[in-house]
Order: C-alpha cells, then structure tokens, then sequence
C-alpha cells in the first residue's frame, strides 16, 4: 500500500503544514488563522487498512451474525435427535450428524450462540472489575495497593487454565461457573494494566494541575486518568476475547462447562474423542473455535497497531502484522 | 502584534519598585527543606525562605540541579516538605495528597516546564480553562469565558473546542497559563515555564505572564535560569545555589552590583551579543568552593 503511514506526513493528521512552533506565525496570518483545518482526531481508516484486521473483523462479524440469526438459518433443531447417526457431511446434512443423531452443522450454528456472547461478558466484566480495582490501586497507593496487587498476585501466581479448572470444578459444571472461573482468573491482568497507566498518570503535570483546580479523587480519575488509559485497556481486551473463547470452550471441552445436551463447541469437541472415526464431529466445531478466536486476535492486532503505533509490528510493505 | 504591545509594556521605570510594598505578603515560605531518598538524603532544598507580594514578580535563578524546581514544587505542596511551613495569605498549604485542595488553595496555581504534559491530551483546551473559570466560582469569584482567555494569551478565541495536539508547545505553554489565569489565584508559581520553548517565543510568553499577573494583583514566582530574561520582568530576584538563597533582592540592583561570587560568575556567563562570538569560560573548581561562602550582605539587598 503506497499512502503515507507516517502520522507526520500524515495530511489528515490536521496540523498545519507550515512553520509548527507557530505562536507568532499563527497570530500574524490571518488566513491562518480563519481557516479551520483540523479535524477532530479519530481512528483514521488508514491505519485499518492492515489487511488481517480487516478480514479478522469480517470473519468477526460474520460470526456474530450468525450467533444472532442462528434460529433462522439453522436447518435443523440443534438438540433434535431425529436424523440417521453418525452420517457423514455431504449424505443430507451438510457437516454430518453426530452419535445422537443431531445435526452438525445446526449445533455449529447455535454454538456461536452460546460462546461468543458469554466470552464477550466476561471481558467486559474482566475490564469492569480489573479497570477500578487498578484504578484504585494506582491512583490511591499505600495499603489499597499492596493489598490489590498481592491478591493479583496471589491469582497470577497459578496456570490461568489449571485455576479456573480448579475454581469451575469447585463452583459444579455448568456455563454460569465457568464463566465465573474464568472471570476470577482474567480481571489481574486489567488490574495490573490499569494501575501501571494510573500511577504513570496521576505525577503527570495536568493531573496534578487538576488537583490544584480542586479536582476530587474521582473527578481527576474521571475526567483527567481514564479518557487517557482506555485505549491500551480496549486494546488488550479485544486480544483478550480469543483467549476468553479458548478458556470457555476449553472448560466445557473438559466437561466443567456446557452440560450436555447444550450446542457448545468445546463440549462438541470432547463428543468426537468418543466417535474418533467421524471426524465431522470433532472438526467443525473446532474449525468455528479457531476462526473466531483468530478473527478477534487480527482484529486485536489492528486495534493496537491503530491506537499505540508505538507497538506495532514491521509496516511499509502494506503488511502491519 | 499583541506580543510586541506586551512586550512594550515591560518597560524598564515600571520594575523600579520597592520590593513588598506595603501589606501582608501573598505568599510567605519559612525554612523550607526538602530532602530526597534515605541514607544518606539529598538535600535539595536547605531552609529557604521567601515572600511574595500581591503583584509582585519575583525571580528565582539558579543553575540545573540547585533546588529551583524542589522548592517551587515545596511551595505549591506537589513535594512534601520535611521542614518549613508555606502560608497563602496567611493559610497554611498543605501536601497535595488524596484529600480535594480546598477552594482556598485553588489560589495558588502552577505553571510548568514541560507544555507538552501540562495539558490533558483527551480534553478540548476550553474545556481545560473552563477547570480554572470553575475553580474561580468554586472559591466565590468572578467567572470567565474560556474564549476570552485564550484571547488574553494571544491565541485566536475560537480555538476553544481544539484539542493540545493540535497546539505548538509555545501555544500549549499559553494556554496552560490561561487555564492557571483563570482560577484567579492570588499566587502564581511557575516553574521554568519557558525553557521547553524556543528563544522566539521564550520572551513573549515571559512578558504575557508577568503584565497577565500584574495586571491580576497576583504574585509571581518565576523560575528560571534565563538571566536576561528574568532581568525584564522580575521585581526581586533570588539566586539559589545548592539549595540555598546566597543573594537576593531588587532585580536591578543584583545585577548592577551582584555581591556574591556564585551571582557574578552567573552573570558573567551570559553570552555578550556583540557579534565576535567569545563564549563564557567554564567556571573552575575552585570557583565552585567559592560559591559556598555565605556572603551576609548579598541577602535582601534593596539599594546599590
């Protein structure tokens, strides 16, 4: 891609073109002056021009349509076990039908259903919970701090998957638990995140210049802190979505989520071990896990690479990923 | 335009003034000390004392390092002070912690180094002096319009629902001023408040503050290591070195007859515009040792 990446010469960037330290320059040219050429700054499409974050948000968002309008389109009722067992994709249905007699594809279609909203909920309640805890943290210190960030510890110090195991087979299998589990063991890094932002922000000059107009605790943290660290908390929650797919379906997968009968992918893909002949059980569910979990990963990737061009990988070549 | 009228109106005869005319100061420092880390501290700050009149500018000088910005930040409360005691008008300020400054503090503003970080990049600049206007009626004060402050600054009134970026740091300096301005403070501490800026726009920005705050009644500390520039719109001066005061007094009479060793090497290191390009000679170490002296006589000096 030949346009100009750098935001520099970036011509909607909107800054003048002219002399930049401008005080004088800017006063004495009444042209200048009177022609307004900013724009208010946005996410500009050029940076999204990144072609995985394009194709990872339309496979996103195909996914999500699907998840929506998946009692419309699906041919069958996905907890029907009224077709011909273990037929294979192409014979009548068009991923098979697993042992029970319930058709594949149709159980593919409702799983969106089931795991791309409730990975959606836990990373916002996972943002929600670790965005005040860290907030507080950072920005009060002393005790609140030691102690929040010793209970993240405490949750960091275990293997995320074996703790929420532990924590959704404690709690009874069932999707409400695992996704509690999961919940317990994703808000730390937000935690941790959000206070490294708020305590890098609140000795900044226009914090304590808030402060010194009188700004109260939750004004400066509301109005001065959070508008400047929800880009790089967005960011790792939309390369967060993947992972929370992956952990719920894995959690179902090991039977600590999705009971049974419910169309969910991970439980569909522990199904299979039992039928290991009839791979059509196993390997659609597991291709919709992959998709979705990689959709949201490009998708996170071109978030960062937007917001935080600091971080971004190798451009140039048209190739931001 | 409006620079070189600000800049006019800084005229020599103006300064001549006696320093704490009348009335209880705006601000009074007693023994300030400010220490950093342990074992062994630094201290940075070595029991300083100062008042500021209503009105009054008064310059603090100093080379990189000898507590300039330490005390200025003691002052306003940023830093916590291990001694000492900061009153404006007669109220003690207290560190800036947890607890909301109280509408009586929010007389005091700071203006700092560094444009580039003294404005929230995610709020439009109106917005920002808007801050200053409410902490004005927050403490029973006039109000003002954001727009009319950003005029007062030189900079174009419709460029209130811009955002910093969107500013040079000379602009961004002024509207930091604004935002401070607006609050109406009695007492206005700024720390070095033209050295990220280029030597243009250093003198303007200077001259706007001191008739802005001249022209408020309100009380000027301003820090800087720019001699010729503190020569035009300090009244008093304070040279500090290794956090202490070792001269001070009517500007003009310092720099006439500076007493102290440390004043005159400090003077005699600013370059001559007399176009043979002689740079100063590094001061020795043993001026350095020099520099410690207390010289008695070089403090609040009024006449030559």
């Amino acid at each position: 891609m030949s346009e100009p990446r750098s935001p520099r010469a970036d011509p909607r960037d909107g800054a003048p073109a002219g002399p930049r330290d401008g005080v004088q320059a800017g006063m004495l040219d009444p042209i200048e002056a009177a022609a307004p050429r900013w724009r208010r700054p946005r996410l500009r499409l050029g940076r999204w021009s990144a072609p995985l974050g394009i194709l990872g948000a339309a496979v996103a968002v195909f996914w999500i349509l699907i998840a929506l309008l998946a009692p419309v389109i699906a041919p069958h009722d996905p907890l029907a076990q009224d077709l011909p067992i273990l037929q294979a994709p192409g014979e009548g249905t068009l991923m098979g039908t697993d042992a029970l007699g319930r058709d594949v594809f149709s159980r593919v279609l409702w799983g969106a259903q089931v795991t791309i909203p409730l990975a959606l909920l836990l990373v916002v309640l996972s943002v929600l919970i670790g965005a005040v805890v860290g907030s507080v943290a950072g920005f009060f210190g002393r005790a609140v701090d030691e102690v929040a960030m010793r209970v993240t510890d405490l949750v960091m110090a275990f293997p995320t998957v074996i703790l929420a195991m532990v924590i959704a087979a404690a709690l009874g299998a069932s999707l409400v638990n695992a996704v509690l589990a999961a919940l317990i063991v994703s808000w730390p890094s937000y935690a941790r995140l959000t206070r490294g932002l708020v305590l890098g922000l609140r000795s900044s000059n226009y914090v304590v210049s808030g402060q010194l107009l009188g700004f109260s605790a939750v004004r400066s943290l509301g109005r001065d802190i959070a508008p400047n660290i929800v880009g790089p908390v967005l960011v790792l929650a939309s390369l967060d979505i993947g992972t929370a797919i992956l952990l719920l379906s894995g959690l179902s997968f090991l039977g600590l989520g999705a009971k049974p009968p419910t169309a969910e992918w991970g439980s569909m893909v522990s199904d299979a071990i039992k039928n290991f002949d009839a791979w059509w059980i196993g390997v659609f569910p597991g291709l919709a896990i992959l998709t979705v979990v990689i959709a949201f990963n490009f998708v996170g990737d071109a978030l960062r690479d937007a917001l935080d061009p600091k971080s971004a990988t190798i451009k140039g070549g048209g190739t931001t990923l | 335009m409006s620079e070189h009228v600000t800049s006019e109106s800084v005229s020599q005869p103006e300064r001549e003034r006696e320093p704490l005319s009348g009335g209880r100061p705006v601000l009074e420092a007693e023994g300030i000390v400010v220490e950093y880390g342990r074992r062994p501290a630094l201290r940075a700050v070595d029991g300083v004392g100062l008042a500021v009149a209503a009105g009054e500018v008064v310059a603090l000088v100093g080379e990189s390092g000898c507590g300039k910005s330490s005390l200025a930040r003691a002052i306003v409360g940023i830093e916590k002070r291990k001694a000492g005691v900061v009153r404006l008008n007669g109220d003690d300020v207290p560190t800036l912690g947890l607890r909301r400054r109280s509408a009586a503090m929010t007389g005091m503003q700071m203006v700092f180094q560094d444009p580039n970080s003294s404005l929230n990049p995610r709020r439009r600049v109106g917005d920002q002096i808007g801050d200053g206007v409410r902490a004005a009626l927050a403490r029973g004060d006039r109000g003002s319009d954001p727009a009319d402050w950003l005029r007062r600054v030189g900079l174009d009134p419709a460029m209130v629902s811009r955002f910093p970026h969107e500013f040079s740091g000379g602009q961004k300096q002024r509207i930091a001023i604004a935002r401070a301005l607006a609050a109406r403070p009695g007492m206005l501490v700024a720390d070095e408040p033209i050295s990220a800026l280029d030597a243009s726009t250093q003198t303007s920005v200077a001259a706007l503050m001191r008739s802005l705050s001249v022209e408020a009644g309100a009380g000027m500390l301003f820090i800087s290591h720019d001699l010729s520039v503190v020569r035009r719109i300090a009244d008093r001066v304070l040279v500090m070195y290794q956090g202490r005061v070792v001269e001070s007094g009517v500007t003009e009479t310092v720099w006439q007859n500076p007493l102290h060793p440390y004043t005159r090497a400090l003077l005699a290191a600013i370059p001559l515009p007399d176009g043979a390009g002689r740079l100063p000679v590094a001061p020795a170490e043993t001026d350095r040792a020099a520099w410690l002296d207390d010289v008695p006589a070089a403090l609040e000096r009024t006449t030559v």
